[in-house]
């Protein structure tokens, strides 16, 4: 199964009751992984929706592998859609809701069966087949959705806020799967979320809206490190993000090395994974600390970024030579700051408990 | 489920609420044990009554069906599109619900009558309404045609569009979608309109006997049998409708909610 179709949106507007799309330009490259993140009301669905040939913009158009579709009907244009609650039919057992697309194109017998096991198996749902989707978790709900838009073998998959309807601990399971299936199919994949950490987690490129607007597109690393404009600064916000891979350490906890700085986290997950601290979890101090924070280190305070009642330390711990050294943001009340006299080029320690460490 | 007995403003709601149950049952009960099981027996022989309950039902069955073909896409479009005047539209579909049903009648015949430019263009097909059954079933039609649309298009309603357009991607036109998505999970709200229209249909005497007196649905006969002859001879006729209707409507009903479930 392959997937390949590179998508164009070119100077796209769409009114939708009260969601509107401005001058929207995406460009999003055959085999893809494109995260579209904005806040709620940005007016991501109607962008998927219009993707999907589901709304009829304005004005632009939507090239799908260089072939204009701005006029096609949604039965053609080769799409897979995902909405974040799932919109299974209920009136079907699992195995009909991902073999519906098959039926529409009228394929043998055998040959549904073959490719519905085919999906079932790499999603892990192929004991649910004879199940209705009321009695699922929507976890497994989720998974079987994914499956009926990709049976089809899709150009182009559309992931509305797949994951947020789901609690926590499934989010995570069917991130990584999301993951795992784009890098098995390859299928361009276009996913609308909310969610800054899943962004990162999945996005080879990330597109930040708002009001209908593209504001920003760039790698995720580009988006958290270089906000080009004061509302993807604050809808981003401060935060520490980092990449490694975790290996097992002692006493139960894992390690991350950054640049050689030996981080402690607490994860079930192995592998290239991404991390992030939050700023207020990080405890800074001019004496070494005695607590029972795992990760304690020394550094050098190399910024200092003034956000009225609260302060963002930046904090650069030395680390290999070869490698970036990692920079910690700590954020402590203004208070803090006047009582520790912190001051760039000062020298301080940083320390955060290994529970601090969130990776996904 | 709550206990019906749960505090004193429960029992004198129970109180209240068992006159109006009681109001209903107690007539139809009077009436259908007034009748002696043989004089039942012996109506059920009569040629006439036999004939006018099988016509009642045939009509009431044929205005369901054409209520069926024009009102279920009329419900569709009412549920998922918007369009100046919708309210104008909803407001004409509840309308026959609150004409009295004579005036209805006097209406019908004044576009369906022989003299009128419609009664005569359908004469050329060979087809009349002034007394006879297609006259009946544009009665039933009229007056009842309110309730099947009306729970089609919630039914269509309380179907996520969504679904529709996850349909769409999949490579489903919009008569496919609609077929294989939408209808199947408006059918249940669909049928019971239906079983409703139908038994409003059954029931109706005010616009049937201003468009066709002969020939005689049930109802009409069972007035017809308590003006020329009295009560003693109502009675019968009136007890047999009452049970087919309710063993009918039961029966459908039983048969809609497994359908419903099974889905």
């Amino acid at each position: 199964m392959k997937g390949y179709g590179s998508v164009q949106v070119c100077d796209l507007w769409v009114d939708l009751e009260e969601f509107h799309l401005r001058q929207v330009n995406l460009d999003v490259a055959a085999g893809e992984y494109f995260v579209v993140l904005g806040p709620t009301g940005a007016g991501k669905t109607v962008l998927l929706e219009a993707i999907a040939g589901l709304h009829q913009p304005r004005q632009g158009r939507i090239l799908i592998d260089g072939e204009d579709v701005t006029n096609v009907p949604p039965e053609r244009r080769g799409v897979g859609f995902v909405y974040q609650d799932y919109m299974l039919f209920p009136h079907l057992s699992v195995a009909e809701n991902i073999s519906f697309g098959l039926k529409l194109r009228g394929l043998g017998r055998g040959i549904i069966e073959e490719r519905v096991t085919a999906i079932s198996q790499l999603l892990s749902i192929d004991h649910l087949l004879h199940r209705r989707p009321g009695t699922l978790s929507g976890g497994e709900q989720q998974r079987v959705a994914l499956a009926r838009a990709l049976v089809v073998e899709p150009r182009l998959l559309l992931l509305d806020e797949p994951l947020s309807a789901l609690d926590p601990g499934m989010r995570e399971g069917l991130q990584r799967e999301l993951a795992r299936v784009h890098r098995e199919l390859d299928t361009t994949t276009v996913h609308v979320t909310h969610d800054f950490e899943e962004a990162v987690a999945l996005g080879d490129r990330i597109a930040v809206v708002n009001e209908g607007r593209v504001v920003q597109v760039g790698s995720p690393e580009e988006i958290f490190r270089k906000p080009d404009s004061e509302f993807v600064a604050r809808f981003v916000g401060v935060r520490n993000i980092f990449r490694g891979e975790v290996r097992s350490g002692e006493d139960g906890y894992k390690v991350l090395p950054l640049n050689g700085v030996e981080v402690a986290v607490v994860t079930g997950l192995t592998g290239r994974v991404h991390a992030s601290i939050r700023p207020e979890d990080i405890v800074i101090s001019r004496e070494p600390l005695q607590s029972s924070a795992r990760n304690s280190f020394r550094g050098r305070i190399v910024d200092i970024a003034d956000r009225g009642s609260v302060v963002y330390v930046t904090v650069r711990v030395p680390s290999a030579p070869q490698g970036k050294p990692p920079d910690f943001i700590s954020m402590i009340t203004r208070r803090s700051l006047e009582e520790m006299e912190l001051k760039e080029g000062l020298e301080v320690y940083i320390a955060f408990k290994a529970s601090a460490v969130h990776a996904f | 489920m709550k206990a019906l007995f749960a505090n004193r403003m429960h029992v004198s709601f129970v109180v209240l609420g068992s006159l109006l149950i009681l109001f209903i049952a107690v007539p139809l009960l009077r009436t259908v044990t007034a009748s002696n099981p043989a004089v039942l027996w012996q109506t059920l022989l009569d040629e006439e009554v036999r004939g006018s309950m099988g016509l009642t039902f045939y009509a009431s069955l044929v205005a369901t069906g054409l209520a069926f073909v024009c009102g279920v896409p009329l419900a569709y479009l009412l549920a998922r599109a918007d369009f100046p005047g919708k309210q104008l539209v909803e407001g004409i579909i509840d309308v026959p619900i609150v004409v009295p049903h004579s005036a209805a009648g006097i209406a019908l015949l004044m576009v369906f009558g022989k003299r009128t430019p419609l009664g005569q263009a359908f004469s050329l097909f060979g087809l009349k309404f002034v007394s006879a059954t297609p006259g009946i079933v544009i009665a039933m039609l009229f007056v009842s045609l309110s309730f099947l649309v009306n729970a089609a298009r919630e039914g269509f309603e309380a179907v996520d569009p969504r679904l529709e357009r996850v349909a769409r991607t999949l490579g489903a036109s919009p008569w496919r979608a609609f077929w294989r998505v939408s209808f199947p999970l408006a059918w249940r709200s669909i049928l019971s309109g239906m079983i409703l229209m139908w038994a409003r249909g059954l029931s109706e005497f005010g616009a049937v006997v201003i468009l066709a007196y002969h020939p005689m649905v049930a109802p009409i006969l069972i007035y017809e049998r308590f003006e020329s002859f009295g009560l003693r001879y109502a009675r019968p006729v009136a007890t047999l409708m009452i049970l087919t209707c309710l063993l009918t409507f039961v029966a459908l009903r039983l048969i809609a909610r497994r359908k419903g479930k099974g889905a």
